[in-house]
């Protein structure tokens, strides 16, 4: 059965490599989404903007999760040094949730993912005073598609200047 | 108040019905009932005062196609072409020829009269079963002209519940979230609208994300998400009055909010930490209640039809799952153990079932499962659709649908559908905008 499978996945990554080879500008965009998701993590910089010079506002999450990556936690540490470095601004922590999920438990869900960031930013210094978590949900994605790609820049937490 | 409004008196009580028609509901009703609705007649002087007063050329006509349009979307009965009618409809209100409606294959007929009386709409009607040759009820009203299409929805509930057996759900409201703009910036507002799409109201100028608004048990007060100045809370809103009020003082996120049978409380969650929990507040002593205290998301909760048990969703096991618990949070047991997440439990009004939204396999689901988690049923599958939310008699669900956008993100809408617990007669609710969040209200009258 599993074998099976196996064997059923291999001959559909066979025929797509096929396809791929075939056709050229199909290739291109196949490997930019590649190079823009690690597991269903967005890794790209289309939608990032920046607080400061190599200060990014945002880190993304996987599917259902809120755990910070190894590239989020690098952004949440440049963030974490600006706040330092400017002591008088404020953030809004905006938590975020993609479009496959039920409104109620995506508003948990940007709730529990801006408060991942929060705590973070915090374990490197920054007061909670200066820290308000907003959780949208599923309201506000920046990404109108619904694809795989789309919905990993909509699973996010952005640092906003409150002031 | 709306209750005030309208009397209604019983001229005839039918006496011995048992041989009459009778339209069994609890299956898929693929054969629905042929019925004449005759239009109701009116005399000359007073269609001409109606006219005045409500810009409508024949009123008893006006009324009979409301009649007509809930019997056809209720899925159980087919109303006949008035083109077939050989009685005109202040004969057959008097005495129909029941060989000739039963030449055209009705089954039951509905006749009635309409008067202009002391600046008042009386409206009598009469339900006759054509086979049996006989008067199966008989009903008049008296109301403000304005009520005009209450009543075509009041004599559609007593003819439903008549042959069916049961309550309808025609004189009824629905509050809902009223979408337009861009999916990345979409403008909401509260909006409300009877049953059938007409008298649609904006109650929020869309100058705030606004979500989820719920009716109380008598319909008049709403509790909703609003997130005014940036801070998203549970809101209370009163629709006669128009007043709102914040629900609590959280230092937080409220939201999920819905209201406790009786009224007298408001179940909500409360996000802190990342953490959200369920709790409660009485709206007469401001007392709030925590009910659960778990690491996990807890939400959109919802109360038993009699109070004493709460279902939510809830991922404590890792993943979105419905469980089951008493009001005071004791005795909390997962209830849902299929495949896939499971979200937005809403416990039927009769007690019965608990309606979900399921995703699996990246589809949704719209099904029912009885409340100990057995006997799931799946009545609709597609791309997006949740938040399904009970008719007051427990027999349709309504939810929204939202659609999968193209390569370049355009075609994004959001529209009501409503389904029979058969899972037949799927339907799309037409609304002028696109909307989504919608919430039944109970049955207006009686």
């Amino acid at each position: 059965m599993i074998l099976s499978k196996i064997f059923k996945n291999t001959l559909i990554i066979l025929i797509a490599c096929l396809v791929l080879s075939a056709c050229a500008t199909k290739k291109e965009i196949a490997s930019d989404i590649k190079g823009s998701m690690q597991g269903d993590v967005y890794t790209g910089t289309d939608t990032v903007e920046y607080l400061a010079e190599g200060v990014p506002d945002r880190v993304f999450f996987a599917t259902n999760e809120s755990i910070l990556t190894t590239a989020s936690r690098e952004t949440l540490r440049a963030q974490a040094a600006w706040m330092r470095k400017n002591s008088s601004i404020n953030v809004v922590l905006e938590g975020h949730a993609d479009e496959r999920g039920t409104r109620e438990y995506n508003l948990a869900l940007g709730e529990r993912r801006a408060n991942a960031a929060k705590d973070y930013l915090m374990t490197y210094g920054i007061s909670s005073d200066r820290i308000t978590v907003l959780s949208y949900g599923k309201e506000r994605p920046v990404d109108s598609g619904s694809n795989p790609l789309s919905w990993s820049k909509n699973r996010r937490s952005v640092t906003v200047k409150a002031n | 108040m709306i209750k005030k409004i309208i009397t209604l008196f019983l001229i005839i009580i039918p006496i011995n019905s048992y041989a009459l028609i009778e339209v069994d509901i609890t299956r898929g009703n693929l054969d629905p009932l042929p019925v004449a609705v005759s239009p109701l007649s009116i005399d000359e002087k007073s269609r001409k005062s109606f006219e005045k007063v409500l810009k409508k050329k024949n009123i008893g006509e006006e009324i009979s196609i409301i009649v007509e349009n809930n019997l056809t979307t209720s899925g159980l009965f087919n109303p006949l072409s008035k083109e077939a009618f050989l009685q005109a409809p202040d004969i057959a209100n008097l005495k129909p020829r029941f060989e000739d409606w039963n030449l055209i294959k009705a089954q039951a007929l509905i006749t009635g009269k309409v008067n202009y009386i002391d600046d008042k709409l009386r409206v009598e009607f009469r339900l006759w079963d054509v086979l049996a040759a006989k008067e199966m009820m008989a009903l008049a009203f008296t109301t403000v002209p304005s009520n005009w299409r209450r009543v075509g929805h009041i004599i559609s509930d007593k003819v439903y519940e008549r042959l069916t057996g049961e309550k309808g759900y025609f004189d009824t409201r629905i509050i809902y979230v009223a979408e337009d703009g861009p999916k990345t910036q979409r403008i909401k507002k509260l909006a409300i609208m009877d049953q059938d799409g007409f008298n649609n109201k904006f109650l929020t100028l869309g100058n705030e994300l606004v979500l989820t608004p719920r009716f109380n048990p008598t319909s008049q007060m709403v509790t909703y998400l609003s997130y005014f100045k940036n801070l998203p809370r549970v809101y209370l809103l009163d629709i006669e009055t128009g007043t709102q009020e914040v629900v609590g003082d959280f230092p937080g996120m409220t939201f999920a909010p819905r209201f406790s049978p009786d009224g007298k409380k408001i179940i909500m969650s409360f996000a802190k930490d990342g953490k959200s929990d369920i709790y409660t507040m009485d709206l007469e002593n401001r007392i709030v209640e925590r009910i659960t205290n778990h690491p996990s998301i807890d939400t959109s909760p919802s109360y038993s039809p009699d109070g004493k048990y709460i279902t939510f969703n809830s991922d404590r096991s890792g993943y979105q799952q419905i469980y089951l618990m008493k009001s005071d949070g004791t005795d909390v047991k997962r209830i849902s153990f299929g495949n896939g997440l499971y979200g937005t439990p809403v416990w039927s009004p009769r007690g019965d079932l608990i309606a979900f939204t399921k995703l699996h396999k990246g589809k949704f689901y719209i099904g029912v499962m009885r409340t100990d988690g057995k006997g799931e049923r799946l009545l609709t599958e597609n791309y997006y659709q949740e938040a399904p939310s009970w008719s007051p008699n427990g027999r349709v669900l309504i939810f929204y649908r939202e659609t999968k956008t193209n390569a370049k993100g355009e075609g994004f809408t959001a529209k009501l559908w409503s389904i029979d617990l058969t899972g037949y007669n799927e339907r799309q609710i037409k609304t002028p905008t696109d909307a989504s969040d919608p919430s039944w209200s109970s049955l207006l009258s009686n």
